[in-house]
């Protein structure tokens, strides 16, 4: 794209001019300056907390800006100041977005969606034809196919994206707003949506692509400008920088690569026999899923979130019983369905969504801490808790796991994300478990927490414990996994050493595709 | 009498007919709140206040189409308290509703006493009569069961018409669905959620408030306490039978009078040997187990009693 490097400064469609947002005493944009040109892609790069999505909230006005104004070019170039706060100003100009949580309604169908606001109420007869006409050059034009009539509900995460952009070229974008677009996608996914991105700003469409990911923004743009903190500390031209390059920038300091060990598998310890659990709909959830877990072995668990991965972790946490098939720890059937046995057992339990299945957010953390042993007799003594050696448990968990907070007695709510997962990962390793399942244990977190978390994982594993790793981030199973099974509609596949798979494999068999056919069109 | 013959017979159907038409009235009205996302509880209520409200009208000089117009106009003054509360406040559907049916029954008393304080026995107005539409009333047995009902029954079903015709085939329609499915998907798009969910509150009150005027306007020519008799719960229970539908919420409020008249003629053929009140019961029970039959797949509004509230996710 040297073209667009070329070209005036009067092809610039959107200039922010020091945008400042305050929450509180939290300044989440500080004086934030941005220029996006005409037919580029400008990413926007920085970790969870950095202010990037508050920025694209102003810009289409969810938010107010407190100072800072927003210029948006109008159909013949000029630029004009865009009112803030409200996001009909924002579509009229022009400006369409994308949510990370997409904004479609379930039950209606795309179409529906797609024209949802675009008429006025006041018109006794929707014009459907005339939409759907519109509708179907553009899918011509832009190469964004998707089935109109279908229900939201029954669309793939891929399509309920298309979905999106579609609403937001309806409505005569001419700038695009992507928050974190490919979170949910599979590689092949994520690959076919980059060839449409440039598709459109061929076209002439202007974007503005948000991620943390590096590799993606090193691929896809051609600006970028990363975000710390609030604050612009780099602008950059893509092509002249590199990924270690902006991963530095981005967190601000040099990051330590998380190195696996090489080890030697132990024992079977955990052993999954045609393991089959019934789902929603008549669908089962799991189906024949076997598996072997070993000591000193973390194995990976691939697949886009919704393909059985809630019904294999609540098995093996002991939340739900399968209908068929034999779950073996030791060597020795388990009593499936008792969480509390599962735990006495030596399953420590990581799970996905932490502040829901994981923390009481209102009791304090000393509590939280003591809550998956709290009768045992460290804690408790004839029927009352023992408060002095649960709070003195707390004082040596909090300082030895590094988790921030004012102390014991402090809500855990009130933590951050990565203190959080810090205080659950000391209750799990604290009791030396030989089964760790790790649910999506670095999701949301920055990257100081995530080397935290995977540092720990690593040591659990150096110490004997079997990790099963489950995750959507392909970076992070290759990374630490001594074995990858993949995950596709209550499918498991055979596990794999992760040495001779690659992430296009595992994106076709993420998408349904067998091992062998996989490895050879991998190939 | 024979069971066989009852079903048979012209004024059991014109009967279930003149049964069901409050009923879908206050069962379009919640429907329309619920589609919209608001769990509209003080139905009961609001059909109380409906049915004292023009009958009174009338009864001091009101033309009975005034009547009506004013009974709805105080259901949308309902509407509104009811919006506001659960809408931009966010309160409690269940609890709001609840406490407006208290206010809005005790309000209808009140009021009723107040105008009237000593009269022996209710007073009595000149109701809607019966008409018997030119053509359709000719049509062999459903003619006369369906087409020599009173203006309001004729207006319920082309209200039914009416609802479906805007719910599903225009704009307003589809912004109304959205709010109830996804208010923030809806916002996106740059529809006002709040407008357009204590719009549909005040509308589908308006509804309900027709209902019960066509107990005291029509069905009967005065006004009693408890007159009502639940039949805003049975409405509630029919949405829910209806999947939110108003062509099948039509069927439903037909099928549940349909139960009632059948009953009534039970006990006049079997009197003898069983206690009126298992009859009594019968239409309960029919539409429990119509109920189980029919609402097992029913696809709710996704975002049915959950308040919005602007800039949360």
């Amino acid at each position: 794209m040297t073209a667009t490097e070329a070209r005036a400064p009067e092809d610039i469609v959107l200039r922010l001019r020091g945008i400042t947002k305050r929450f509180g005493a939290l300044v989440a944009n500080n004086a934030i300056d941005l220029e996006l040109r005409r037919g580029a892609i400008l990413a926007l790069l920085g970790e969870n907390g950095a202010g990037k999505t508050t920025l694209m909230n102003i810009l289409f006005g969810h938010y107010l800006a407190d100072e800072g104004e927003v210029l948006v070019a109008d159909p013949g170039g000029a630029l004009t100041p865009l009112r803030g706060g409200s996001p009909s100003a924002a579509l009229a100009a022009g400006i369409g977005m994308v949510h990370q949580h997409f904004t479609l309604a379930d039950n209606l169908t795309a179409f529906d969606n797609i024209i949802l606001g675009t008429q006025s109420l006041f018109r006794p007869w929707a014009d459907r034809r005339s939409a759907r006409r519109k509708l179907d050059e553009l899918m011509d034009g832009s190469g964004l196919r998707v089935d109109l009539d279908a229900a939201i509900g029954v669309l793939s995460v891929g399509e309920r994206q298309r979905v999106e952009i579609l609403k937001a070229l309806y409505r005569g974008a001419r700038i695009l707003i992507l928050d974190e677009p490919t979170a949910v996608l599979t590689p092949q996914e994520t690959d076919r949506l980059f060839e449409t991105l440039h598709h459109l700003v061929a076209q002439g469409l202007s974007i503005v692509f948000i991620s943390h990911k590096l590799a993606e923004v090193m691929s896809v743009s051609q600006r970028v400008v990363v975000l710390r903190a609030g604050a612009v500390v780099a602008d950059l031209i893509t092509d002249e920088t590199d990924a270690a390059h902006l991963a530095e920038t981005m967190v601000g300091r040099a990051i330590p690569q998380t190195v696996r060990p090489e080890m030697a598998p132990g024992e079977a310890i955990l052993v999954l026999d045609k393991v089959c659990v019934p789902g929603a709909h008549g669908r089962p959830a799991l189906s024949d899923a076997s598996l072997t877990l070993r000591q000193h072995e973390i194995l990976g668990i691939a697949g886009v979130s919704g393909n059985g991965q809630v019904a294999l972790s609540n098995l093996i946490c002991g939340l739900q019983t399968p209908e068929s098939g034999t779950v073996t720890l030791h060597e020795q059937a388990v009593a499936l369905g008792s969480p509390a046995g599962m735990v006495a057992a030596g399953i420590g339990r990581i799970p996905e969504d932490r502040l829901h299945d994981g923390v009481v957010g209102d009791m304090a953390v000393w509590e939280n801490l003591a809550l998956e042993d709290y009768r045992s007799p460290a804690f408790c003594q004839a029927g009352f808790i023992r408060g002095g050696a649960a709070r003195a448990h707390a004082r040596r968990a909090i300082e030895g796991f590094d988790v921030r907070c004012p102390g014991p007695e402090a809500a855990t709510r009130l933590l951050s994300g990565g203190n959080v997962q810090k205080l659950i990962l000391a209750r799990v390793l604290t009791r030396d478990p030989n089964v760790i399942l790790a649910n999506q244990p670095s999701r949301g977190l920055d990257i100081g927490a995530v080397t935290e978390v995977h540092r720990r994982l690593l040591e659990a594993r150096g110490r004997g414990a079997g990790i099963i790793l489950i995750s959507e981030d392909l970076d992070e199973l290759l990374t630490l996994s001594d074995r990858i099974a993949v995950l596709h509609r209550g499918h498991l596949s055979q596990a794999m050493p992760t040495e001779s798979v690659t992430i296009r494999q595992l994106g076709l068999m993420m998408a349904g595709h067998d091992t062998e056919t996989a490895a050879h069109d991998a190939a | 009498m024979d069971v066989i013959e009852i079903l048979l017979t012209v004024s059991f159907w014109a009967a279930a007919t003149r049964i069901a038409t409050p009923l879908i009235f206050g069962t379009l009205g919640e429907l329309i709140c619920e589609r919209a996302g608001v769990l509209n509880l003080g139905i009961e209520g609001i059909m109380t206040a409906g049915a004292m409200a023009g009958w009174m009208a009338v009864y001091q000089g009101a033309d009975l189409w005034s009547g009506v117009l004013f009974a709805a106009a105080v259901g949308m003054i309902f509407g509104l308290i009811h919006g506001i509360f659960t809408v931009p406040l966010g309160l409690s559907q269940h609890v709001t509703g609840l406490g407006l049916t208290l206010l809005a029954t005790s309000l209808a008393y009140f009021t009723y006493r107040m105008i009237l304080p000593d009269v022996p026995s209710p007073p009595r107005i000149e109701p809607f009569q019966p008409f018997a539409i030119p053509l359709l009333s000719e049509i062999p047995f459903i003619g006369p069961a369906l087409f020599k009902q009173t203006a309001l029954t004729y207006l319920a079903f082309v209200s039914v018409v009416v609802v479906s015709l805007v719910l599903y085939k225009t704009p307003l329609g589809l912004a109304l669905r959205a709010v109830g499915e996804n208010p923030a998907a809806a916002e996106a798009q740059g529809i006002d959620v709040y407008v357009m969910r204590i719009g549909a509150v005040m509308v589908g009150s308006g509804f309900m408030a027709i209902g019960g005027a066509f107990l005291t306007m029509s069905a009967f020519n005065a006004f009693f306490f408890e007159m009502i008799a639940g039949r805003g719960w049975i409405c509630i229970a029919l949405v829910v039978f209806a999947s939110w539908r108003p062509g099948k919420a039509l069927l439903g409020a037909v099928l549940f009078g349909a139960f009632d008249a059948f009953q009534v003629r039970l006990q006049q053929a079997l009197g003898g040997d069983v206690p009126y009140q298992i009859f009594l019961m019968l239409p309960y029970v029919f539409s429990i187990l119509a109920l189980i039959v029919m609402s097992r797949r029913a696809a709710y509004p996704k975002a049915l009693m959950v308040p919005y509230r602007k800039g949360e996710r």
